[in-house]
């Protein structure tokens, strides 16, 4: 407990000293990055002393291993659909999605319902299925019963593949937007961010890290839904006059109102969509939310909350993308005007189309709102990755340390531990990651980090669950190939090939490899443990069965975790 | 589990029934969802005009109802799903269980 004060300390005395340096340097530097935004800090300070005291309590009852992986099962569905809402909700889909919207109207609406359709085939396929197998990870249930140590392997490769790239990505945004919005140093916010969710993860655990997503996810859908009120509110609820308004102002008039350049081949667009689809259900820190629940009833409770509060927030990201066309277009304010007085309405947006969402709380609440969704934004991050800090975490402790390299035998105690120092282990090369990449484009890293899921977590995890053939020799070839033809086609894509390295041309001509991943993955699976004629294998397809009537019936599984 | 306890639930027919009915459910649920989406996305791939068309006099287009339905659509039928996993499936588990130990 005593190192956990000192911690507390040094993280206020960090935050206390960013704040000062910072002020003088936006006093002189005022260029590139705003000046000290006070209202948004002083929000922000709340949220992070908040969420630190929630991190203090959480660490007194957090004992056993149980407790610091799934929070005992102790979180009700409702609960956890908010927690997951949080998860899933990230910065990068609120101002990226409500930017789309503002540059390009109704491309936008493609994008986000291309993200929300993954829920119901979580739900349909995986929810339940992983709360009756699993434990502590979806590494548990892909090898429930296949040999531990290549499955387990395999699986900690996989999640750690998918959080490097996702934490990646988010830290850069982290960083630039922290910049802009608080008008704090790149390096000193992505410290920030990186020391803030050592903290939260390392010390308070799952319950720590849900009560954040849950704060995160109600301040969030609370400041939407404001903003998108105001919106309306402004047309007398009259979508039309909000339409009609938008098309008027921007430059691109009456095609906002239809799909553009987004879609532009069929392969494309079913590879995109089957990435968001099929990664959705392969993400390691949204799978393993489904633990914290007593029961397959509230797993599948939680995916309905979940499903509804992510639908309406992209039906509030809309709302709010055309308010920022008509409340925005027309005001010099919130543009980079030429000398000239002329400015482009789309290009020129002060920060990029991806600041709309924050210009619009501006324009329709004053720098007060401004103050608060900036730091809604900021929290946003902070809650997400530490829920991906906490499914590295696991997965080298759990999966790799405790099954692989100890072979089952360690101390709870010791295997809680050793999750903790992998969590700060994480999150300084999340730190050191993120500075290296500030000036690079990463824009491509949450789409491949939803490919590697499609390709290689959510294949093995269907396959051992659905199908009795599945070995381990398949799951471990067929989960590979699909790892490595992913991460391959992104790197040779035209995103990264031609975009990022600067190549000519690119050698693979879709920019989301999943439509021929996930088929390689899949083909993988099956040719390979067809091809198995080894007595292991005979042994796993005879224990498909009692594996089938667990996951059927939830006989056998962890009860409600009561403390 | 005991091998005793799995045996009697393995043969027990309500068993197989709850498996094939829930199976067949989930399924054709996930179909649905497939359907509504890449149906979706084939439109805006292969008749991007068509979602332009406005409705009636306004400048609001076919796209835009479309669009926000299948976002319904998806909360709709996990809806759907869990109203009737929470009731009658776990009902029928219920039995299973209790059935099996007795």
């Amino acid at each position: 407990m005593n190192a956990l004060r000192v911690l507390f300390a040094v993280v206020i005395l960090v935050l206390a000293a960013m704040l000062s340096p910072a002020d003088a340097a936006g006093a002189i530097e005022g260029g590139g990055r705003q000046p000290l935004n006070v209202p948004a800090i002083t929000m922000f300070l709340i949220f992070v002393a908040g969420t630190l005291g929630i991190t203090y309590w959480a660490a007194q009852r957090t004992r056993s291993a149980a407790d610091f992986y799934a929070a005992g099962g102790g979180i009700t569905g409702f609960q956890n659909g908010l927690a997951i809402a949080g998860d899933y909700m990230s910065a990068a889909s609120f101002l990226g999605i409500s930017g789309l919207v503002f540059a390009s109207g109704f491309d936008g609406l493609i994008y986000s319902v291309g993200w929300l359709v993954g829920w119901p085939i979580v739900l349909f396929l995986i929810a339940e299925r992983l709360r009756n197998l699993g434990k502590y990870t979806f590494a548990d249930v892909a090898s429930f019963r296949l040999e531990q140590t290549p499955i387990r392997s395999l699986s900690a490769i996989g999640t750690l593949t998918v959080v490097a790239f996702y934490l990646i990505a988010q830290m850069v945004g982290a960083g630039k937007l922290i910049e802009l919005l608080f008008g704090l140093p790149y390096l000193y916010a992505v410290i920030l961010v990186g020391g803030l969710m050592i903290v939260y993860v390392a010390f308070g655990g799952m319950v720590a890290t849900t009560w954040v997503q849950i704060i995160k996810a109600c301040l969030l859908l609370g400041g939407a839904t404001f903003m998108a009120l105001m919106v309306l509110v402004h047309f007398g609820f009259s979508p039309e006059a909000m339409f009609r308004a938008a098309v008027d102002v921007h430059p691109k008039h009456v095609s906002i109102m239809a799909p553009g350049n987004l879609v532009t081949d069929p392969i494309s667009a079913v590879s995109l969509g089957l990435a968001l689809m099929f990664g959705t259900a392969g993400l390691p820190h949204i799978l393993m939310r489904f633990f914290t629940v007593a029961d397959a009833k509230a797993a599948r409770k939680s995916v309905f909350y979940a499903t509804g509060f992510i639908g309406y927030f992209y039906i509030l990201t809309f709302i709010i993308g055309f308010g920022a066309i008509t409340f925005l277009m027309n005001d010099p304010a919130y543009f980079k005007v030429a000398a000239s007085g002329a400015y482009n309405k789309i290009a020129d947006l002060l920060g990029g189309t991806n600041m709309a969402a924050i210009h619009l709380s501006n324009a329709v609440g004053g720098s007060l709102f401004l103050g608060f969704i900036s730091a809604v934004a900021f929290a946003t991050i902070l809650a997400v990755v530490a829920g991906l800090t906490l499914a590295g975490a696991s997965a080298v402790s759990h999966d790799l340390y405790a099954s692989v390299i100890a072979k089952g035998k360690v101390s709870e105690d010791r295997e809680v531990r050793l999750s903790k120092i992998s969590a700060l282990a994480i999150g300084v090369v999340a730190v050191i990651l993120g500075y290296i990449f500030e000036n690079q484009n990463v824009a491509f890293m949450v789409g491949l980090a939803f490919a590697v899921a499609a390709s290689c977590n959510f294949p093995v995890l269907l396959m051992s669950v659905f199908w009795k053939g599945t070995t381990s020799r398949g799951a471990l070839i067929g989960g590979f190939l699909g790892l490595i033809s992913a991460v391959v086609m992104v790197v040779l894509s035209p995103a990264v090939w031609v975009k990022t390295f600067g190549f000519k041309a690119a050698l693979f001509p879709y920019d989301n490899p999943a439509l021929f991943s996930m088929t390689i993955a899949f083909v993988g699976i099956w040719l390979f443990s067809k091809l198995d004629a080894s007595e292991r294998a005979r042994r796993e397809q005879e224990a498909y069965e009692p594996q089938f009537i667990r996951s059927e019936t939830g006989i056998g599984a962890a009860g409600a975790l009561a403390h | 589990m005991t091998p005793d306890l799995f045996e009697r639930v393995k043969r027990d027919r309500r068993f197989q029934e709850l498996v094939a009915k829930r199976t067949r459910f989930a399924w054709s649920l996930s179909a649905a969802m497939l359907a509504i989406y890449f149906g979706f996305i084939f439109i805006i791939a292969f008749a991007p005009k068509s979602l332009g068309t406005p409705i009636g006099t306004g400048v609001i287009t076919v796209g835009i109802p479309l669009g926000l339905f299948v976002i319904v659509s998806a909360f709709v039928l996990t809806g759907i799903y869990v109203r009737r996993a929470n009731s009658e499936f776990d009902a029928i588990t219920r039995q299973i269980i209790e059935g099996a130990k007795s």
